[in-house]
């Protein structure tokens, strides 16, 4: 702490230099916030994934619906404990930007199938027991103000009634918790039974199954065995582990993990130049300062650890405005990640690399200062 | 007993391909408690001898002994320490880090020792009261004038207690009014205080106020004279 004034007042002899470059990283840890943000939480939905689950879907495509007939096929292979079935709804409420992470499900397994979705029992009994009824997560819940008894209508940007119109009523009989992922609760899970009497076509089929196992190890022979029992049928099917499903599911998006390392990586780049430039410049014109450090008795050790703690200061003092921007800011990705806080994980690898990149632009700078002779550096040679 | 003794000392530079002999063979004595002007014309090798004594470079000949200890012998690491421990240094220019305020240029050597900052503050406090400067702590060296910024470079000299105080130049670029003033103030030191203090200098006014004077031509001692 004593050398902090020091490294302080090194920081702010250029003023307006040390300002813009403070405000480059600033930006640059913002964006590095809010999208390691979008990648942590969609990562974290792929951590949480259980390996007891396997998922069937049509081989063809994820859009491709699957017969419902293959329900009591997948359930007599050995191995398996029990099958839930969903679909994919692609709902919004009243606005296409508030879209909806719809699904209509068999109830009565589906929760079965999923016991961290944590919803009172007498609340999936009026799920099971309503047509229209509707359980919905509580982040979502609190987003659009719903509760228990409210009546919601959702349009479909796939699915029509008979008549071609798309809305669709729901009456909301429960709020589900799934405290080991926030981001599941963002969900709006209705009665198949209802989806597949009022849509308009693909009656009968399903998005996917979900399959329960008895014993994890042997996930990849089963799922093997589901594929090879619809192989060379009409409706082949491809099964995969809760890890793998969720995956592909997110790839549909695009390669996010790819698209931000890459923007990240671009901008750290440019970074990683113009904060290099900048300490060179600023050791450069301070060489005399530097060389009477080193008469008052600073070794050439202290000054090169005076340069990088300087670096150190520069980049950790601007990533934490970058970062807690970001974690301000962070909420409005709340409609593309399903969560509103920006994980904590990221502001520690924010923290990190600040920490990197004031080694790699200070050290340059650093070992010049170490190696400075003072009788030449104080005659200005 | 002896402050500094250089003994047969050598010392070259590079000047592109040309090497020159700054010092041939100098020797010099300072005893402990004097003050040295040391003098001669530019090019004479004074500042070499200087930083020689100061622990600032390596002689290529000869020893170097100063406060007890050859420092011709050490590392650079070991010449920091012993720089930190043994020298105070006054510069022509004042050498005062801009952005830094008197205070806390005077107490950069202090940082090099265990003090805490409250001692660290005291010892500033008492070496600013030395200078005559307790009230212009606060002041930014811009916001000084030439001769008080050297006041705050002979503070911050003094603030850790050295026995030596090596000057070069320092009223170089001061009036003669101030110049007087400074060199008065390293009299009383060197008087007050039993500082050893040698100062380089070409301007035999300053000379007059040391105790001896000696002086160098071609890297060779050619002339010592006492003053009264």
């Amino acid at each position: 702490m004593k050398y902090f004034p020091l490294l302080w007042s090194g920081l702010w002899c250029k003023r307006t230099r040390t300002l813009l470059t403070l405000a480059s990283i600033v930006v640059a840890f913002l964006l590095f916030g809010l999208l390691q943000g979008v990648n942590a939480a969609f990562s974290h939905g792929v951590e949480e994934s259980r390996l007891n689950r396997l998922y069937v879907q049509s081989r063809v495509s994820f859009t491709e619906s699957l017969p419902l007939a293959q329900l009591s096929q997948i359930e007599s292979v050995a191995g398996v404990e029990q099958v839930a079935y969903a679909h994919w709804f692609g709902g919004y409420y009243q606005d296409p930007k508030n879209f909806v992470f719809s699904y209509p499900v068999d109830a009565d397994r589906f929760f079965s199938v999923y016991p961290e979705i944590e919803l009172p029992p007498d609340q999936l009994k009026a799920l099971i027991n309503t047509r229209t009824g509707a359980v919905v997560g509580a982040d979502l819940a609190r987003t659009y103000g719903w509760k228990i008894g409210d009546h919601v209508p959702l349009k479909s940007q796939i699915w029509t009634h008979p008549g071609g119109n798309s809305d669709w009523e729901f009456d909301i009989v429960g709020i589900f918790e799934e405290p080991v992922d926030r981001s599941q609760e963002q969900s709006f899970y209705f009665n198949f039974k209802y989806f597949d009497e009022a849509r308009a076509f693909g009656k009968g089929g399903v998005g996917w199954y979900v399959v329960q196992l008895r014993d994890a190890d042997q996930g990849p022979g089963i799922a093997a065995a589901i594929d090879a029992r619809f192989a060379n049928s009409p409706d082949e099917t491809k099964t995969q582990n809760e890890k793998e499903f969720t995956q592909s599911f997110l790839r549909q998006f695009g390669d996010i993990n790819f698209l931000v390392n890459a923007i990240i990586g671009a901008v750290f780049f440019a970074l990683l130049f113009l904060t290099g430039n900048t300490m060179m410049q600023s050791i450069r014109e301070r060489i005399p300062d530097f060389a009477i450090l080193k008469t008052l008795g600073f070794s050439d050790d202290a000054v090169l650890t005076l340069v990088l703690g300087e670096a150190l200061l520069l980049c950790v003092t601007a990533s934490l405005f970058g970062l807690a921007a970001a974690t301000v800011t962070f909420p409005v990705m709340k409609s593309v990640v399903g969560v509103a806080r920006l994980p904590p994980q990221v502001f520690l690898e924010g923290l990190s690399v600040a920490a990197l990149l004031a080694l790699v632009t200070g050290l340059p700078p650093a070992l010049k200062v170490r190696r400075l002779a003072i009788i030449d550096s104080l005659s200005g040679r | 007993m002896e402050a500094v003794s250089l003994q047969k000392v050598v010392k070259s530079y590079r000047r592109g391909k040309e090497t020159v002999e700054v010092l041939s063979g100098l020797d010099l004595e300072v005893a402990e408690g004097e003050f040295l002007a040391i003098m001669g014309p530019s090019g004479s090798g004074k500042t070499t001898a200087l930083n020689l004594i100061g622990g600032l470079d390596h002689p290529d000949g000869g020893s170097v002994t100063v406060c007890g200890e050859r420092i011709d012998q050490l590392s650079n690491a070991a010449l920091a320490r012993w720089r930190a421990r043994h020298i105070g240094f006054v510069f022509q220019f004042y050498n005062l880090m801009p952005e830094l305020s008197a205070e806390r240029n005077i107490e950069l050597p202090l940082l090099l020792t265990g003090l805490d900052r409250a001692e660290r503050r005291r010892h500033v406090a008492v070496a600013l009261q030395l200078v005559g400067l307790s009230d212009r702590g606060r002041h930014r060296p811009n916001e000084l004038s030439g001769g008080q910024q050297q006041r705050v470079a002979i503070a911050r000299a003094l603030v850790a207690d050295p026995s030596l105080l090596v000057c070069d130049e320092p009223t170089g670029d001061l009036d003669r009014h101030t110049a007087d003033e400074i060199l008065g103030l390293l009299q009383s030191l060197n008087r007050q205080q039993g500082k050893t203090v040698i100062m380089v200098t070409h301007d035999q006014k300053a000379a007059n106020f040391a105790s001896r004077q000696v002086h160098v031509d071609k890297g060779m001692l050619i002339e010592a004279a006492a003053a009264a």
